[in-house]
């Protein structure tokens, strides 16, 4: 075992020991204050557990990557998985923590008076929270891949057990000390590796700030800004400018945005976490601390993926571009390029047998016709996976062992705590809401927690096993899970509040609308339940991205919008709602007379 | 018990809640979508510090004024709630 290994098992060992420590700690004591969500947790302290809740693979391993290869155009993902959380504040968390049930579907069931809609939105969640769970597992699959030193699908393997054994304990969840550790274990991990590499490029600790400052490698004044220094040094080699670079057209990202941004205020498992604050103005306030909680790993990313991006290229390009020594020779490649390549996320293949690495953008033909004056045959670094990025990162910049060790603890802790959230929210769904409330209503309590763990483990086996071929990286996977939820979710609980006319028959087939042509459009390019070879585009003669260049990722608006539309036309020409459901809806309009917070594990455990 | 509220207090509630709404939601509107992406060309044009001014707006800027919006929505509702004596 290498010095890095020991740091690794010691400090991913004793983080979980802490988690463990805590949940016993506190399930000694079944009367402490903490474990009473109606009682005693402040605004404040639920804001870093929900943080930690929220906060998975796609957002600490994943997003980074993004912005790195995508640079501009990776703002998607920073604007979309916050801005949600205004929309959350603003026009759901309020009126529905005043209306007071245990799930979401236990909501739509009742706000729509119709056990049809509540099965509709059972079928909507389940279909959105094992997408989500796809994207997890890719995130597990690279963090344990790299621990362990294995492939990535042996990391998946490794990661499905842990994550069994993790959300199967179960009740951790509910215990908001424990998502606290993790948040700071998790914030911790990510910014200590971000203020080292940002004093390193430009002697500001402050990443936010480092990332508009003057580049000064090692405190030598260059006299051009980091950003302009990352822009010069890829457009050097034919990539597109980091500043300016687009997702798709402008269309696209401002869909893409959209959709993540209602997709993250339709999330089941983020809603239940306002269902259990004491009063009204507390799920107004919980809201916004949570917000403060994300924004400061969110506003850390771009620093991290600037810099990790361009301390990538330096380390490949040592020298000037196009002479022969400006290439790195593979045998003086450093360690983590070793390390990484065992996972297979990190590829060289030499093309021109130079032995030496070329990587550029030769899908850009201008500057692949100038490479090939100098004897470059095609980029040699055949894979470089955008989700090993963060991970790499503190290795990239040489920082010390503990710091590369600390930054894998944090981003299982992100991956495992989200994973966990959403099983559970899986296995409510079904036992709760589908077994107990629609199809058997008279089984035992045993049973319905019999049927929970059971739906549980077929959960992560089926994430698993679709997690070996994702449908793309962690933060492209999860965003296909934010659309499914945006089409189908947000529309019905939004109406329900706002809309006093909506009724079952409107609202029951915007749902099944906006979940079913987003369902197609996602199905058609990435595959029929994500399997490989099962994309239906090319029989139908229809090219990617036909429906004006809209990704897939990006089609939740298109969904949400086809959803309000279908339920405002369709409840327009059927019967209004009965007289005692539209006084429902006048009186969750109004915070008075709240009654008191579910338990937040009895809300877990339904 | 306090007495039950009017409907036309009950009106009068809901619609300080949408004005307040419809502003609160342009700003971050115009903040996210308008600076961050349909405006993001002129914008860059200028610089904070060593940013392009869209592209902060985009990857920084956005954030900081969604978080202060969720605490001034909730600091006028609990007014607001205070004034017309809905709360808890």
């Amino acid at each position: 075992m290498t010095p890095l290994d020991i740091w690794t098992y010691v400090i991913v060992g004793s983080t979980f020991a802490l988690y463990i420590g805590i949940a016993i700690w506190a399930r000694a004591g079944s009367t402490s204050e903490f474990y009473v969500a109606g009682g005693g947790v402040h605004p404040v302290a639920n804001g870093m557990a929900t943080g930690a809740d929220w906060m998975s693979a796609a957002s600490f391993i994943s997003m980074a990557g993004m912005i790195a290869f995508n640079g501009y155009g990776g703002s998607v993902f920073l604007m979309g998985w916050t801005g949600g959380y205004v929309l959350l504040a603003l026009l759901l968390a309020p009126y529905l923590r005043k209306f007071g049930k245990f799930t979401v579907p236990e909501f739509i069931g009742d706000r729509y008076y119709s056990q049809s809609a509540r099965v509709v939105a059972v079928i909507s969640l389940l279909v959105a929270s094992i997408v989500y769970v796809i994207g997890q597992m890719t995130g597990i699959g690279v963090a344990f891949g790299r621990f362990l030193g294995v492939s990535y699908e042996m990391g998946i393997f490794a990661g499905m057990g842990i994550v069994a054994v993790y959300a199967i304990l179960g009740g951790m969840k509910g215990i908001t000390y424990t998502q606290i550790a993790q948040y700071i274990v998790l914030i911790l991990a990510y910014t200590i590796p971000a203020i080292f590499i940002s004093l390193q490029l430009t002697g500001n600790p402050l990443p936010q700030l480092g990332l508009g400052a003057e580049y000064r490698p090692d405190g030598v004044p260059s006299g051009i800004s980091l950003l302009a220094k990352i822009d010069q040094v890829v457009t050097d080699l034919g990539f597109k400018e980091y500043t300016t670079s687009m997702m798709g057209s402008k269309l696209n990202m401002f869909a893409y945005t959209m959709s993540l941004m209602i997709g993250t205020a339709g999330l089941p498992h983020v809603i239940i976490r306002f269902f259990t604050v004491p009063k009204v103005a507390d799920a107004r306030y919980s809201a916004g601390w949570a917000l403060v909680f994300i924004a400061i790993l969110y506003t850390t990313a771009p620093a991290v993926g600037a810099m990790a991006r361009l301390n990538l290229m330096e380390t490949i390009q040592i020298g000037p571009v196009g002479e022969e020594t400006g290439n790195l020779l593979y045998t003086e490649r450093p360690d983590w390029f070793e390390r990484w390549e065992v996972t297979g996320l990190l590829r060289f293949e030499d093309k021109n047998n130079d032995g030496r690495i070329q990587y550029y953008d030769d899908t850009n033909p201008e500057f692949a016709a100038r490479a090939a004056e100098w004897g470059w045959q095609g980029n040699e670094m055949v894979r470089v996976d955008n989700d090993i990025m963060v991970l790499a990162n503190p290795e990239i910049a040489n920082l010390p062992n503990w710091v590369i060790a600390l930054t894998v603890a944090g981003g299982l802790a992100a991956a495992l705590s989200t994973a966990a959230g959403l099983l559970l929210a899986i296995s409510s769904a079904i036992s709760h809401d589908l077994l107990k409330g629609v199809l058997k209503p008279d089984i035992s309590e045993k049973q319905e927690l019999n049927a929970g763990r059971w739906s549980m483990v077929a959960a992560i086996a089926l994430a698993g096993y679709l997690g070996l071929h994702p449908p793309g990286f962690a933060a492209g996977t999860v965003a296909l899970a934010f659309g499914l939820a945006a089409s189908s979710l947000f529309p019905a609980l939004m109406l329900g509040i706002f809309a006093k006319r909506m009724n079952n028959t409107g609202a029951i087939a915007g749902m099944i609308t906006g979940l079913i042509i987003t369902l197609i459009y996602v199905f058609q390019h990435r595959g029929i339940m994500f399997i490989p070879g099962t994309a239906f585009l090319e029989p139908l003669g229809m090219s990617p991205n036909w429906f004006f260049g809209i990704t897939p990722e990006a089609f939740g608006m298109i969904g949400a919008i086809a959803n309000f539309a279908v339920a405002l036309v369709v409840s327009k020409f059927t019967a209004p709602p009965p007289e005692h459901i539209q006084h429902l809806v006048e009186d969750v309009r109004v915070p008075r007379g709240s009654g008191p917070a579910p338990h937040l594990s009895a809300a877990l455990e339904h | 018990m306090r007495a039950e509220m009017t409907p036309e207090k009950r009106k009068e509630y809901w619609k300080s809640n949408l004005r307040l709404l419809a502003v609160l939601l342009t700003i971050w509107f115009v903040v996210s979508y308008g600076f961050s992406i349909l405006l993001v060309e002129p914008l860059n044009q200028f610089y904070l510090g060593g940013y392009p001014l869209g592209f902060w707006f985009a990857q920084q800027g956005s954030i900081y004024v969604f978080v202060a919006i969720i605490f001034v929505y909730a600091a006028m509702m609990n007014k607001l709630d205070e004034k017309f004596d809905v709360g808890e």
